[in-house]
């Protein structure tokens, strides 16, 4: 069972959310993951303490020019789509951070003048935690591409926990890095607040989700606030609101301290509560 | 013509709120753009009226020509995203995983497959409720390449900005430290972060600001919801000390965003007296001061 924790605003709460999920599910006993999908900016393991077991560092593959063969015929620059090459006449220029990967310059290449090497683009890392493990994908400073260190990352989690609830928590967004985030899952939990902001961003991500064909529902966060447009658009489109979590000062300290929620405010356990149940109803559907 | 650029490592801090803020305080000296093409909010508080659009494109799309095909499977060989699959014994691209790399296409030994341009988002000039003008995108479905569009909407902004003479560009710009963040930096005159205090903004401050400082670009700051945890604020105040980062405003936690907000008005228009109103504008003076500084 996989589950992707995501939201087209930030800072609508998918950290808060995904952490508190993980952890309280652990104490009911369930074997469960989570995987800090927002490589750009991961913050899980500020509120979730564990241990590092272990660490690996995450590579792309990019071509390396070998001066000894090249006769400088300029097809490695022409088939590159990506302007990730420049082809002079003396001389053959890789640019990494524009490089997709595709291997077409480095396999068209007549004189084998560029074979692909590995590039350091990030991290993972792999924590326990009680009773639960928690991996995060973080992408190095400069690196301009998360998609390829998040679909890493997946495959990380699906490599060494076969049989667990896996939580994916998603980047912020609706374009590449959250659809590689997405679409592999069995269910994905849209975070928004009910402001025209979450609204807008909310409709945005519905709209990617019904293009991935995903299954979605809705998470209200901090309840209460702001407006009823969120409510009113999921009612018109036929949008499953999972839980709605109350408004609450006292959650808003208790993240900015790096804490667990759920162990001290009752309300937001109920509607994490509620969020297991739902989770269970998705698992007799399988 | 000055550019100020504000970002935020972490979502929710405020950016869009105070970038909305300068701008309506700036009137008509100030041309706006919205960098966050992912999910762009800031036409709702500025009252954009979506004047004039442009398509966008940006990037290649595989597509095979059936009748030609003969199924040998050579681009599925070649293909290192995954996009060719094999459905009703036809090979076909999937639209989601294929880069736009032609390599299949190059491979292909019948030239069954064209490559066709993608949209990739929606460029819009628009006319905003404070008499000067914004430029924003909406960024397509499963598009890449918003480093791309946000470098065409930054483009456009500073040349209007320049027809017009404004004396400012306000720049909302992109969340996380990946391409698009990059693309809306370029040219920054003066970097705004802004940031709350908890534990994840100050995580997502300190890398944001490695970023900044790669390009050298200078920056001030705003901490949000600062008595949310004071100690953190604190915190937060020393790494701006250490790094030479002049804080501009401490905003308490206050219920006017999100009132704002909802009646989407930036937060000087909502309540212009209000306490925390006064603060926003005094940070736009010593921002602009800043800037006026360092022209000297």
């Amino acid at each position: 069972m996989k589950i992707t924790i995501a939201s087209g605003k930030g800072g609508t709460g998918k950290t808060t959310i995904s952490t508190n999920l993980v952890s309280y599910l652990s104490t009911l006993k369930q074997s469960v993951v989570l995987a800090d999908l927002d490589v750009e900016e991961p913050n899980s393991a500020l509120f979730l303490r564990g241990d590092l077991e272990k660490e690996q560092v995450s590579y792309k593959m990019i071509p390396k020019w070998e001066e000894a063969d090249c006769t400088f015929c300029g097809e490695c620059a022409d088939v590159c789509n990506f302007n990730a090459i420049v082809a002079l006449s003396d001389e053959i220029i890789v640019y990494p951070e524009l490089c997709h990967s595709c291997y077409a310059c480095s396999e068209l290449c007549p004189t084998d003048s560029l074979p692909m090497t590995s590039e350091r683009i990030g991290e993972i890392k792999a924590f326990t935690s009680d009773g639960f493990s928690f991996i995060e994908g973080r992408l190095d400073l400069g690196q301009e591409m998360a998609v390829p260190l998040i679909a890493q990352t997946i495959d990380y989690v699906d490599e060494n926990f076969k049989n667990h609830i896996k939580i994916f928590d998603a980047p912020p967004g609706t374009s590449c890095p959250v659809i590689e985030a997405s679409r592999g899952s069995d269910y994905v939990i849209l975070v928004t607040e009910s402001t025209p902001f979450g609204l807008n961003d909310l409709k945005l991500a519905v709209e990617t989700m019904r293009v991935l064909n995903q299954k979605f529902g809705v998470i209200i966060n901090r309840y209460g606030i702001g407006d009823n447009g969120v409510e009113t658009y999921c009612a018109d489109e036929n949008i499953e609101i999972i839980t709605k979590v109350k408004n609450d000062r006292e959650v808003a300290k208790l993240y900015s301290k790096g804490e667990l929620i759920y162990p001290k405010i009752g309300h937001f356990r109920d509607s994490l509560d509620e969020i297991v149940t739902f989770i269970g109803g998705l698992k007799c559907e399988k | 013509m000055r550019e100020v650029v504000i970002i935020s490592g972490k979502g929710g801090t405020g950016k869009t709120s105070l970038a909305a803020s300068f701008a309506y305080l700036e009137g008509s000296n100030a041309l706006v753009s919205d960098c966050d093409v992912d999910a762009a909010n800031m036409h709702l508080l500025l009252d954009a009226n979506f004047r004039s659009k442009e398509d966008f494109f940006s990037g290649d799309l595989a597509v095979i020509d059936e009748d030609i095909c003969i199924n040998c499977g050579k681009c599925d060989e070649v293909c290192r995203f995954d996009a060719i699959d094999v459905i009703d014994d036809q090979h076909r691209v999937d639209f989601i995983s294929c880069e736009g790399c032609w390599y299949c296409s190059r491979v292909c030994p019948t030239e069954a497959i064209s490559m066709v341009k993608q949209k990739a988002g929606d460029l819009f000039v628009s006319d905003i409720k404070n008499g000067s003008k914004m430029v924003h995108a909406k960024l397509g479905f499963a598009a890449e390449n918003s480093g791309k569009l946000v470098a065409k909407v930054k483009q456009e902004a500073k040349i209007l900005a320049l027809k017009e003479d404004k004396a400012f560009v306000i720049t909302d710009g992109s969340p996380g430290i990946g391409c698009p963040v990059i693309s809306s930096l370029s040219g920054a005159n003066l970097v705004v972060l802004v940031t709350e205090a908890t534990v994840s903004g100050l995580h997502d401050l300190k890398r944001v600001h490695k970023l900044v400082k790669t390009f050298s670009y200078e920056s001030v700051c705003i901490i949000n919801k600062y008595d949310l945890n004071e100690e953190m604020s604190q915190k937060i105040e020393i790494f701006l000390e250490k790094e030479g980062i002049k804080l501009v405003a401490k905003l308490p936690y206050d219920d006017t965003f999100t009132k704002a907000l909802a009646l989407a008005q930036p937060i000087v228009e909502y309540s212009s007296d209000g306490e925390l109103s006064t603060l926003v504008k005094e940070s736009w003076e010593k921002i602009k001061t800043i800037i006026e500084e360092n022209d000297k």
